[in-house]
Formats: C-alpha cells, sequence, structure tokens
C-alpha cells in the first residue's frame, strides 16, 4: 500500500502558479508580432491578477479582492473590443497587422 | 428564502449619499447621456451643436467644483474610498478646463477634417468624467476603474483619423502599450491588496508601515510594479517609446488632451498612491522615483535636441518635464506637504503652457500643413500675433521669468533642496543641467520663426485665425503670465496643509 502523500494547497501554490501566468503573458506579449496573440497575452496577465486577487481574497477572508476581479472582468473585455477595433481598422487600410509592419514614426 | 432575504435588508442600510460633493461627476454623465441621445436622434444634423453641448456640459460641471470650494468642508464618501477635498477640487477644476480649452481647439479642427464629432465629443467627456474621479478616489478599485475610464476613450480617441495609416499606427501603439501598463499595474494592485488586506489606501499604508522590514522584497515588487504601471501613464523613461509616435500621429487636438490632461491624471493617480499610502515606505519607493526623475529628464532632453517636427520635439520635452515632475516624488518623506504642492502647482502651470503651446501650432499648421521645424521659418513676418505667443510659450517651458514656468520649476528645486538629502541635492543639479539643454531646442524653434527665411513657395498672406481658437490661445496665455506674474494665486490654490495622510 502506497503511503498517503498529504498536500494541502495553501494559497502559495495559488499564487506561484498566478505568478507564472502572469511572467508567460508578459513575456509574450513582448516577443510575440501579431496582435492577436498579444491580447491573448493581455488576457493572459489579466487572469494572473484576477487570481492573485482571488486567492488573497480568500485567504485574507476579506470581499474586497472577489469584488474587485469583477471590474477586471468588464474591463478586460472592454479593452479587448477596442483593441479588435483598432486591428479592423488598420487591416482595412493594409493586408497583415504585425506589429513590426507599424513603423511609418521613428527617431 | 423570502424570510432570509428580509432578514439580509434587516442588516443592509442605505448608505447616504452625498450629491453635492459628487455633482461634478454627475453633470459629466449627464452630458455625456445627452450627447449620446442628440446624435442617435439628429444624426448627421446633430453636429454642429455636439461640440457647443461638450462645452457647456464642462463649463456647468465647473460650477459644482467652485460651489464645493466656497463651501470649503471636506466630504468623505463610500468609507474613505472617494474624498472630495481641496486638493481633489483644485485637480478637477484642472482637468475641466483643460477639456475645455482642447474642446476649443477641436471645433474647427474636427469640422473641417471631415470626422466622426459627435463621437468624439462623447469619447472626450468619457475621458474627462474618468480623470475627476481618479481625482477623488481613494481606494485601488476607484483608481483602477478612473484609469480605465480615462485611457479607454482616449485609446480610440488617438486613432481617430482613420483613413490616416499614421493615425492607426498611434492608436494602436498606445493601445498595446497602455494594456501592457495596466497587466502591470493591476498585478502590483493585487500585490498591495495581498499585503495590506483591504484595497483602501489609508488601510494598506497603515499595514504597509506595520510590516516594517519584514518582506521587503515583496512590498518592492507591489509598489514597483504599481509606480511603472503609472510610469507608462506620464511617460517616464523607460516607459516612455509610446508618446513620441503617438503624439506626432494622433490629431493634433488629441494630442495637446493626451500630452496635459491625460499625464496630469497619471500623475494625480501617482500622488493618490504615493502621498496616501506608498509614503511609508519612503525607504522602498524614493529612490524608485529618483531613478525614474533623473532617466526621463535626461533622456527626453537628449532626444528631443535632434528632433525636426515640433510636435515630436514637444512629446520629447514633454518627457522631459515629466522628469522635474517626478523629482519632488523623490524626496516626499521629508515635506510631504511641500512637494506634494510643488508637483501640483507643476501640473497646474504646465498645462496652461503646454495646451497653449499647442493651439499655436493648431492655428500654425491650418496655414502651413506641416508642423516641421523648416516650414516655420520667417513665421514672425506673416503671423506676427501668434510667433509671439508660440515664443511666450516657449519661454515659459523653459522656465524664464516672469511667465509661469519659472515658479513651476521654483517650487520643485525648493522642495528638492529643502530635503537637503543626498537624492535631492543631485536631482536638483541634474535638473538644473537639463534645464539648460532645454532652452538649446526651445529657443531653436522661437529662432526660426523670428530670424529664418520664409520657405520658398509659401503663401504669406495675413492669416485669419477661428474665434474659438484664437480664443484657447488668449486663454492660456493670460494663465501662462499671471501664474508667473502673481504666484501668489497659484500657491494659494495648491497650499493644502499637510492632506498626506499616511505621513
Amino acid at each position: 500500500m502506497l503511503a498517503q502523500v498529504e498536500v494541502s494547497l495553501t494559497p502559495t501554490w495559488y499564487l506561484v502558479l498566478a505568478a507564472m501566468i502572469f511572467a508567460i503573458g508578459a513575456v509574450g506579449l513582448l516577443i510575440r508580432r501579431n496582435p492577436l496573440v498579444m491580447f491573448m497575452c493581455v488576457e493572459l496577465m489579466l487572469n494572473a491578477v484576477t487570481l492573485t486577487f482571488v486567492s488573497f481574497s480568500r485567504a485574507l477572508d476579506d470581499v474586497g479582492g472577489q469584488v474587485f476581479v469583477f471590474f477586471v472582468l468588464v474591463v478586460a473585455a472592454a479593452e479587448v473590443v477596442v483593441g479588435l477595433a483598432l486591428v479592423v481598422a488598420i487591416m482595412r487600410r493594409r493586408q497583415g497587422a504585425d506589429a513590426d509592419d507599424l513603423s511609418l514614426m521613428r527617431g | 428564502m423570502l424570510a432570509l432575504l428580509a432578514q439580509a435588508s434587516d442588516v443592509f442600510t442605505k448608505p447616504t449619499v452625498d450629491y453635492h460633493a459628487l455633482a461634478p461627476e454627475l453633470i459629466l454623465v449627464g452630458t455625456i447621456i445627452v450627447l449620446a441621445l442628440v446624435d442617435s436622434w439628429k444624426l448627421e444634423r446633430a453636429r454642429p451643436v455636439m461640440s457647443a453641448i461638450a462645452g457647456l456640459g464642462l463649463l456647468a460641471a465647473l460650477v459644482p467644483v467652485i460651489t464645493l470650494a466656497v463651501d470649503g468642508t471636506d466630504r468623505v464618501l463610500l468609507d474613505g474610498g472617494y474624498v472630495v477635498d481641496s486638493m481633489s477640487l483644485v485637480l478637477k477644476a484642472l482637468f475641466i478646463v483643460s477639456a475645455y480649452v482642447v474642446v476649443l481647439l477641436s471645433i474647427n479642427y474636427m469640422a473641417e477634417g471631415d470626422y466622426w464629432e459627435s463621437e468624439y465629443y462623447t469619447l472626450l467627456i468619457c475621458s474627462v468624467l474618468g480623470m475627476t474621479v481618479m481625482a477623488s478616489s481613494r481606494d485601488l478599485i476607484g483608481i483602477f476603474i478612473a484609469l480605465e475610464l480615462l485611457s479607454i476613450p482616449a485609446y480610440m480617441l488617438a486613432a481617430w483619423r482613420k483613413g490616416d495609416e499614421r493615425s492607426n499606427e498611434a492608436g494602436m501603439k498606445y493601445y498595446l502599450m497602455g494594456v501592457f501598463a495596466t497587466g502591470i499595474l493591476l498585478y502590483g494592485m493585487s500585490l498591495a491588496y495581498g499585503l495590506g488586506g483591504s484595497t483602501n489606501l489609508e488601510a494598506i499604508g497603515l499595514q504597509l508601515a506595520d510590516l516594517g522590514s519584514d518582506g521587503v522584497p515583496v512590498v518592492a515588487l507591489a509598489l514597483l510594479f504599481t509606480i511603472i504601471g503609472f510610469g507608462f501613464k506620464v511617460s517616464a523613461v523607460p516607459f516612455h517609446t509610446w508618446a513620441p509616435d503617438t503624439y506626432e500621429g494622433a490629431p493634433t487636438p488629441v494630442t495637446a488632451f493626451l500630452a496635459v490632461a491625460s499625464k496630469a491624471a497619471g500623475f494625480v493617480a501617482l500622488i493618490q498612491v504615493t502621498y496616501f499610502c506608498f509614503i511609508v515606505r519612503s525607504d522602498v519607493i524614493e529612490p524608485i522615483f529618483f531613478v525614474l526623475s533623473i532617466s526621463s529628464m535626461t533622456v527626453g532632453n537628449l532626444i528631443a535636441l535632434r528632433q525636426s517636427n515640433v510636435i515630436r520635439m514637444l512629446a520629447y520635452s514633454g518627457i522631459a518635464q515629466a522628469g522635474f515632475m517626478l523629482a519632488p516624488f523623490a524626496v516626499a518623506s521629508s515635506d510631504p506637504a511641500l512637494s506634494l504642492q510643488a508637483v501640483v502647482t507643476y501640473l497646474v502651470i504646465y498645462a496652461a503652457m503646454n495646451l497653449g503651446a499647442f493651439a499655436v501650432i493648431i492655428a500654425i499648421a491650418r496655414r502651413t500643413r506641416s508642423a516641421e521645424l523648416e516650414d516655420l521659418g520667417g513665421l514672425f513676418t506673416y503671423m506676427p500675433g501668434l510667433a509671439v505667443a508660440f515664443t511666450l510659450f516657449l519661454a515659459s517651458l523653459i522656465g524664464i521669468p516672469p511667465l509661469g514656468g519659472w515658479w513651476a520649476k521654483f517650487g520643485v528645486f525648493a522642495s528638492l533642496i529643502e530635503a537637503d538629502s543626498g537624492l535631492g541635492w543631485t536631482l536638483a543639479i541634474v535638473m538644473a543641467v537639463n534645464t539648460a539643454i532645454a532652452a538649446y531646442y526651445y529657443l531653436a524653434v522661437a529662432r526660426a520663426m523670428w530670424f529664418d527665411d520664409v520657405p520658398e513657395g509659401t503663401d504669406t498672406s495675413p492669416v485669419r485665425t477661428p474665434a474659438t481658437l484664437g480664443f484657447a490661445v488668449v486663454i492660456t496665455l493670460i494663465a501662462t503670465l499671471l501664474f508667473g506674474i502673481l504666484p501668489q494665486v497659484v500657491n494659494d490654490v495648491t497650499d493644502f496643509g499637510l492632506v498626506a495622510l499616511g505621513g
């Protein structure tokens, strides 16, 4: 009989997971060039934030963090709408919308 | 079930709402609704009246700000999450007046350029609403909502010239950097919430002070990420990369709005989190602000030196000016009231002189069709009034007495030297050197206008500047002169006493 390994999931696990997701999102935003993938990376960052808020909210037994999460969700949706509208506006003028193509202005 | 609900309703007490304290925001909300309704009811026929509605709405919102200021009592709403005090009223007045000047700048630009006008003014007022909320928020949720409410319309406004690839690019760059900053800011806020156990700034500040030397890495991460998030908004180096491209590509009135009101809102957010919360950990935040301030003023000035486009030059000079405004934050703990006064004074005076500079550029570009430095040659010979006004604004940006800019810089120097610390003295010296560098590129523009020859093929017949645009130039010019000649005026309104609660 295998010994039962007791692993209790403390908030720390969730916080570490959130930090990793945040790092993946931030690095992805910096190195990927397709705007749609960049939006997805932003969503990863924001989801990491919501996970952090919920974990702390549970650990602290305070409802403020969960309220914050609702606001983050709504704002994230509004932001993506604006971002997609900008992509559509650019796609109408030209083929492809890589972030590197947007380089008329430099200096 | 019903019994449970009834039980719950016993516990719930209706919060009292102080409608007078919220009146400026409520009037702005009303203006937004009226603009949207008139637009959907009258469609294209509404275009001529939209700017008038927006302007009147802003002036109406200024009335309760004044009555609240006359009343003079501090009003605290939402358990300390929303505070209307003398500082927030000054900042609200700053935002509303700046937005009114931007509306004046936009009227001819938008009408002649065949842009979407109705939506433009609606979004502009939405952004201003976010700024006024920011001035009162003393809670992480309120600050976050205010920041997004002012940013999201601004992304769209930057890309307003839909047919122009430069404007698309401006909007896209601003958007991508903005959402990246939002992500970083939120992560910092989530850590601050975890450390502080509350979303209220004052409560977080008390907890942070209690932590002492425990958990310095996490505290540093929380504070650093939050400050970086706002650092993007105020275009502090190294988070400035969006600013020049966005300023150049966006419609010029929007550029003026971003360079003045949006930047001021970023500073207000920094003021809220710094002076009402983070100041208890001055060991962590002062080095951060020191680095941001020095790099912003130096890098901004050095790159501004080699710009050939006046708007781009103003973008980089705006980065350098942000560095000047960040300097008092680096000595915040030694005398919170003095450094806060220095920052707010700078914000007010900077708004007047920078809006004025953009107003003149818009008026000039109606003839020259460009903001390239070489096209401004000999401007004095055919637009003497605008050339004189522009020279005065540039001199004020340098900080030459008796124009407003010198008093703004004087306040910052005073707070740095008063602190009498290593950081303060270093910043004061770097700032003095940078002020001298800045004089070179500002004066280069003035020299081109006064002494250079008029470029070939320029139409030098006298120009009629539209009345609204002229009015905007006059308002900002009077403010710039007044703040310089009678600095006591601005000094009295920005003297909040010791408002810093956490200090």
